[in-house]
């Protein structure tokens, strides 16, 4: 199948001098879930924001359907790659239906306000993720969780091909994380593209079909779940020992689990 | 997206998710509040436009008022004293006009501002305009004393000091509006240093009372050519903002996010810097510095119409109006002298401030 989108030798640095990371290169497929795992201030957000242009490579380029993603308008990669940032402070209530609305920036001209049919997109986008109740209620007044589904939402009003998730689950309780997995994987069998990182080896068994461990500055290895979350592979991201186990959660197969284990 | 997450949504409650026409209903009972602010917020201004016609030591009828007026664009025999156009053209309706102007367009920066650097307590003065248009008609005072040049004057230097805090927070890194807010408090230390040096200096029987009088702010000398200077900055700047005000709610939400939404941000930060800038410029350089309009009218805004921009930045050109004539009018009649628009702005606006803040529907988490 085609990439959709593709990351060459990238390296990245803020003053110029010691790389953040660097020689990191992978490319994804339509529907493909893509899961970078990694310790706290490893550089993966700094890598997302890097696909999305929001920070410049230093070297290397990033390729989105065949084109180099500096080369195009800012708009036109707002068209294709959807982003939900790890967390922000909102300074403004805006309301639900504000906040879905602006993921249709994209499609409008500077001078030019959301329309009837955006207007209609982001209903639509809000009915879908099963958030209608919350449509008038300040986005500051909702829980954590409901404020993911929002910008879940938003994104979706956004009609990307690709999606980046900055560790889309690690503010929420345990069964929003869940929750939120399996809307993952319902927007990925849609034909949506997903790039995420996450703190959680489970996650990555759960949902993605490849998956990056990043430590150090660079990957230290890629390919399926299987293959790349190894004991062997968290002790060297986290420096930590840990288990991997079956267990049998009622499908076919069982499931791989991780278990961090504690030196007492 | 031609799936339904529905019923994959265990946990969340299920009250709505079938009943498509909810989310209207929900909408629906807003509307009506929504379309009676809007009413006031229109009649408000305009009526108080006429009203204003009213107050003064020469006495008009109301029904002279719209007459006069009216004979402006309708061929009406000229049945009264000369005098009254004098008083209804020359000396009230600039200053009507200039309130007005000047209260909209401060309101409308001061949104536009405070959603640019996500901050409430961010007015339109916070990049210096004011500290450099001061020290520009302090100087001009000191050595000339013309007006023309006085407005001149401080036109220019709130242009530079604006152009100073801009070029300032390009030179350092980090979060540029940060950054910019920081470079502004020191250009306008700076600034507010040579104004005191200028007073210093200053002939403490004609010069010093002079400067000190203008910082005050007034609307009492404007003129007719004083408007016809001023208006058409002022209009086009707010022109512009209300035009691209949608956007500053996705600016507001930070400019990475912005920035992954499609936004210039770069571009849209110029934009409402260069037309707050002129706005203020434009403002100041005719009523000297009044304080606190552009810092409490969006907080009333929001109150009123809530933190979309979309809605609040027209709200604020009728509040902004509205307030700084009303404000104004108390300045001319209160007393038989006349007290300082500036003064009178802030013996308001504080108090107000504070019970906005108690009341904490400041639209603001």
């Amino acid at each position: 199948m085609k990439e959709v989108i593709k990351v060459k030798d990238a390296a990245f640095s803020y003053n110029g001098r010691d790389n953040i990371f660097e020689n990191i290169s992978f490319s994804i497929k339509k529907g493909d879930i893509f899961c970078i795992l990694g310790p706290n201030g490893t550089g993966k957000s700094t890598l997302i924001k890097c696909i999305d242009n929001m920070l410049k490579l230093k070297e290397g380029s990033v390729i989105l359907n065949g084109e180099d993603i500096y080369s195009l308008k800012k708009t036109d990669v707002a068209r294709e790659i959807g982003y939900i940032p790890q967390m922000h402070n909102p300074t403004f209530p805006f309301s639900v239906l504000d906040v879905v609305l602006m993921g249709r920036a994209p499609y409008l001209s500077l001078f030019s306000f959301p329309t009837e049919k955006d207007v209609k997109i982001a209903k639509d986008a809000i009915r879908t993720l099963g958030i209608s109740h919350l449509i008038e209620k300040p986005y500051t007044e909702i829980s954590g969780g409901e404020r993911q589904l929002v910008l879940f939402a938003r994104v979706l009003s956004q009609q990307p091909s690709i999606l980046l998730l900055d560790e889309p689950t690690s503010h929420l309780d345990f069964g929003n994380q869940i929750r939120i997995l399996e809307i993952i994987e319902k927007f990925a069998s849609t034909g949506l593209s997903i790039i995420m990182t996450s703190h959680f080896p489970d996650h990555a068994f759960l949902v993605s079909s490849k998956v990056a461990v990043m430590n150090g500055g660079g990957f230290i290895d890629m390919g399926i779940p299987d293959d790349v979350i190894t004991e062997e592979n968290l002790k060297r991201a986290y420096g930590v020992d840990a288990k991997i186990v079956y267990v049998n959660d009622g499908a076919a197969n069982g499931r791989k689990v991780c278990v961090p284990l504690m030196n007492r | 997206m031609g799936f339904d997450l529905v019923g994959e949504m265990k946990g969340y409650p299920s009250k709505s998710y079938h009943d498509p026409n909810d989310e209207e209903v929900i909408i629906k009972k807003g509307l009506a509040r929504r379309v009676s602010i809007n009413v006031v917020l229109v009649l408000l201004p305009v009526s108080l436009f006429f009203a204003s016609f009213l107050l003064g030591r020469y006495p008009i009828s109301p029904p002279e008022v719209i007459v006069v007026l009216a004979s402006k664009f309708l061929p009406i025999e000229h049945t009264w004293p000369a005098v009254l156009d004098t008083v209804v053209f020359r000396i009230r309706l600039p200053r009507i006009v200039a309130a007005m102007l000047v209260g909209s367009g401060l309101s409308v920066s001061g949104a536009s501002f405070q959603g640019l650097f996500r901050n409430p307590l961010v007015s339109p003065q916070i990049l210096g305009v004011a500290s450099g248009a001061g020290f520009g008609a302090a100087m001009a005072i000191l050595f000339s004393g013309n007006p023309f040049m006085i407005q001149v004057s401080a036109l220019l230097f709130g242009l530079i000091a604006v152009g100073m805090t801009y070029g300032i927070s390009k030179m350092v890194r980090g979060t540029s509006t940060l950054v910019l807010v920081l470079a502004g408090i020191a250009v306008g230390a700076f600034f507010s240093a040579l104004i005191s040096l200028t007073k210093y200096v200053a002939d403490p029987y004609e010069k010093l009372p002079a400067i000190v009088f203008w910082l005050m702010g007034s609307l009492s000398s404007v003129s007719n050519r004083d408007i016809l200077m001023v208006s058409a900055p002022i209009l086009i700047g707010m022109a512009i903002l209300l035009l691209i005000r949608w956007r500053i709610n996705i600016l507001s939400m930070g400019d990475e996010e912005a920035s992954a939404l499609g936004v210039n941000t770069r571009k849209l930060r110029i934009i409402i810097i260069v037309c707050c800038t002129i706005i203020t410029a434009s403002s100041v350089c005719i009523s000297g510095i009044i304080g606190w309009v552009g810092l409490i009218i969006p907080h009333v805004g929001r109150m009123l119409v809530g933190p979309d921009h979309k809605a609040l930045l027209p709200a604020c050109v009728s509040i902004g109006a509205f307030y700084l004539l009303l404000v104004d009018n108390c300045a001319r009649t209160l007393t038989t002298a006349e007290i300082p628009l500036g003064i009178l702005t802030a013996i308001v606006g504080a108090p107000f401030f504070v019970y906005l803040l108690r009341k904490s529907e400041m639209g603001w988490s």
